[in-house]
């Protein structure tokens, strides 16, 4: 498979979810930690639901941005040298400032959807899948030969698609670590199975961004 | 650089009481008079070893009379808080404030036994970027490592009121005052909180001309020091509501909340009742209607004594008033261990029920008049004070000086420098060690305890126990 084809690209949609699923940082501990306040189980839903709300939020927040941009067809290329080089800079800043926006510590924390929608804007996790949404746009434009109004509906509909899916795969990784943790593992899984992935992150973002910067020259 | 969270940091205090139990104590020596550097006292605390309850590292810094006091970790276990998505700090360094020249120390104690100054903030840095003065209690919270003043700015630090302000927990910058809206809230001592439940609550001791040269008799007879208690937005800095415990309960001094972020209460010790001399626990909570409440829960009597065994101060009262000066709570919120440094006693309550406390275990040792021994036939100078309990709640720590100029009030003379500890029984219960007896350099006191990998008074934890 063309890892730059179509299929390959919604693939990365799902695993970029799975993967911001997975990170401690994008909000499962919260699922967790609401469940163990209520003692009840069922807690892990609500909590789970306000998460992904604003991981989505985020998403769109990013990429509805771009798909206006669709509308300026001759600088496509433009467009993805410029979001591809955003995303690098994004993954350099953090690896070389590894700092944290201290901000974030201000929110209450039963803001989780706020929570969620601010940490998904300031880790980048929302810019991580820009490289990714327009190779699919490019792809979208050569199949149809799209233009102007109903560019803007196709590239609108597509943003929204990736958004809910890779939020879907994110909550549902995210989820299933917070059942598990729940039910099985315990909280000693916070001390064993949380690894700084900061680094990883940051290089995940780089990797991208000139990912998407190769398929664009 | 951690890829995993400090192996020291417990998601829940129930994880915590299952740590491995310490083999080392910090505990903080002070010149009184100023002639000599302070420094901190590594103590060996492993009864296996050959050096038990010996000091077995000093570390002295470079200037004279910063009066050490109170002192906290960087980094603690509410850095597992699922807020922060960011777990990876390190418990290494000590952070160790001067209370009397405002200096701060960051102590590097990764290797125990080679402790070094990892670096000095200067009390001129302190003043400019917070005005605040006198730093005193650390703690490790959002945003930060959060210290408390006592003074505000000015020479004596009575130019504006004093507060928290706020670290940064990996550069040690600071980076200003914590408070927007602070109510009343005039003057400060302790503060903790419950982080999920986003409170905190702080007390009050009195501004520097109450405490520095002594206590001022005139002030505390008219009920000059502080009695309030405040409650805090924590994330957003506000005072919510301020509750006066009564203005003859003077001296609210320790805030101890339940380590279980569930539960929503917490104690806090008051001195003394100037109406009779007594000490006194107050349960502080939250009730049905999320309006906060407080109750005196425990009341501590003073002692007729004749007056030629008081000091001036006391000698027209013909009575030892407890002083209660510290307590803390174990970390499964059963016992919560009161110290009254007047009387010589170290009392255990049974706070299961926190609005019915029950007095489950006590130890004499020392006092103003009483003079009790340790079980090993050595003279306990001044009475219990710091008070630090062991995370499986075993074991009890405490030393035996409350602040320089005091100590000479209520205990004239070099009455020596001691650190103690009892065990707890299976059900309650307090019973001191008769082989745990630290022998402290010429010319020092000893103040507060910390145990290494945490303890009853540093960690504050962000899952409930379940």
């Amino acid at each position: 498979m063309e890892l730059t084809g179509a299929a390959g690209l919604w693939l990365a949609v799902v695993l970029s979810g799975l993967y911001h699923g997975l990170n401690p940082g994008m909000g499962w501990p919260l699922a967790v930690s609401s469940a163990l306040f209520e003692r009840r189980r069922s807690a892990l839903w609500p909590a789970l639901g306000a998460l992904s709300l604003g991981h989505f939020a985020a998403m769109l927040g990013i990429l509805l941005p771009f798909s206006m941009m669709a509308i300026l067809i001759d600088y496509q290329r433009e467009i993805r040298i410029g979001a591809g080089l955003i995303v690098i800079g994004m993954g350099l800043y953090l690896v070389i400032t590894r700092r944290h926006p201290r901000f974030l510590a201000r929110i209450p924390p039963h803001k989780l959807t706020l929570w969620s929608f601010l940490v998904a804007l300031a880790h980048g996790a929302a810019l991580m899948l820009v490289p990714i949404y327009l190779g699919l746009c490019a792809i979208e434009e050569l199949d149809a030969g799209h233009r102007a109004a109903s560019a803007l509906m196709a590239t609108t509909a597509l943003a929204l698609g990736v958004a809910v899916l890779h939020t879907a795969a994110m909550i549902g990784s995210g989820g299933a670590l917070a059942y598990a943790v729940h039910r099985w593992f315990g909280l000693q899984f916070l001390k064993k199975g949380w690894f700084d992935l900061e680094t990883v992150w940051a290089v995940s973002l780089i990797g991208v961004g000139v990912l998407g910067l190769w398929t664009a020259l | 650089m951690n890829l995993r969270p400090d192996p020291t940091f417990y998601p829940s205090p129930k994880d915590a009481i299952n740590a491995p139990v310490e083999k080392l104590a910090f505990t903080l020596m002070l010149s009184p008079d100023g002639t000599k550097p302070d420094g901190l006292a590594v103590v060996d605390v492993d009864p296996e070893s050959s050096t038990y309850s010996q000091i077995v590292h000093e570390l002295y810094v470079d200037n004279l009379g910063d009066e050490f006091h109170h002192f906290g970790w960087n980094a603690c276990s509410s850095a597992l808080s699922p807020l922060t998505g960011h777990a990876f700090f390190e418990r290494r360094y000590l952070i160790i404030p001067g209370i009397r020249s405002s200096r701060i120390y960051i102590i590097d104690v990764k290797e125990p036994l080679k402790a070094k100054v990892h670096k000095v903030i200067e009390p001129e840095e302190l003043f400019a970027k917070t005005g605040y003065s006198r730093p005193h209690t650390i703690h490790c919270g959002p945003e930060g490592i959060y210290v408390s003043t006592l003074g505000g700015g000015g020479e004596d630090g009575t130019d504006g009121p004093p507060g928290i302000f706020i670290m940064d927990c990996e550069t040690f910058e600071i980076l200003g005052r914590y408070e927007m809206d602070r109510g009343i809230q005039d003057k400060h001592y302790d503060f903790w909180w419950n982080l999920p439940r986003d409170y905190m609550v702080s007390s009050e001791w009195g501004l520097p001309p109450q405490f520095e040269n002594g206590v001022v008799p005139e002030d505390l007879l008219s009920n000059k020091y502080g009695h309030t208690i405040h409650f805090w937005d924590l994330r957003g800095r506000k005072v919510t509501k301020s509750i006066d415990l009564g203005e003859n309960h003077q001296m609210a001094l320790e805030i101890r909340p339940a380590h279980d972020p569930v539960k929503e209460y917490g104690f806090c010790g008051v001195v003394v009742d100037t109406t009779n001399l007594q000490g006194a626990i107050f349960t502080w909570w939250r009730d049905e209607n999320g309006e906060w409440q407080a109750k005196k829960t425990i009341t501590i009597d003073p002692v007729p004594a004749d007056a030629d065994d008081l000091p001036d101060l006391l000698k027209g009262f013909g009575a030892v008033p407890p002083l209660v000066t510290d307590i803390d709570l174990s970390l499964d919120d059963k016992y919560l261990y009161v110290a009254c440094w007047g009387l010589g006693e170290m009392h255990q309550y049974d706070v299961s029920d926190p609005m019915n406390p029950v007095l489950a275990g006590k130890v004499e040792i020392g006092g103003i008049v009483a003079k009790t021994k340790h079980p090993n036939g050595e003279d306990f100078g001044y009475g219990p004070q710091m008070v630090e309990i062991s995370r499986d709640g075993k074991r009890v720590y405490w030393t035996n000086s409350l602040y320089s100029t005091w100590d000479d009030q209520f205990y004239p003379g070099e009455r020596g420098a001691a650190m103690v500890m009892a065990h707890v029984g299976e059900n309650g219960g307090l019973t001191l060690d008769k082989d745990f007896w630290t022998k402290f350099p010429e010319g020092y006191r000893s103040h507060q305890i910390r145990l290494e990998g945490g303890d009853c008074s540093t960690d504050s934890f962000c899952y409930p126990s379940v």
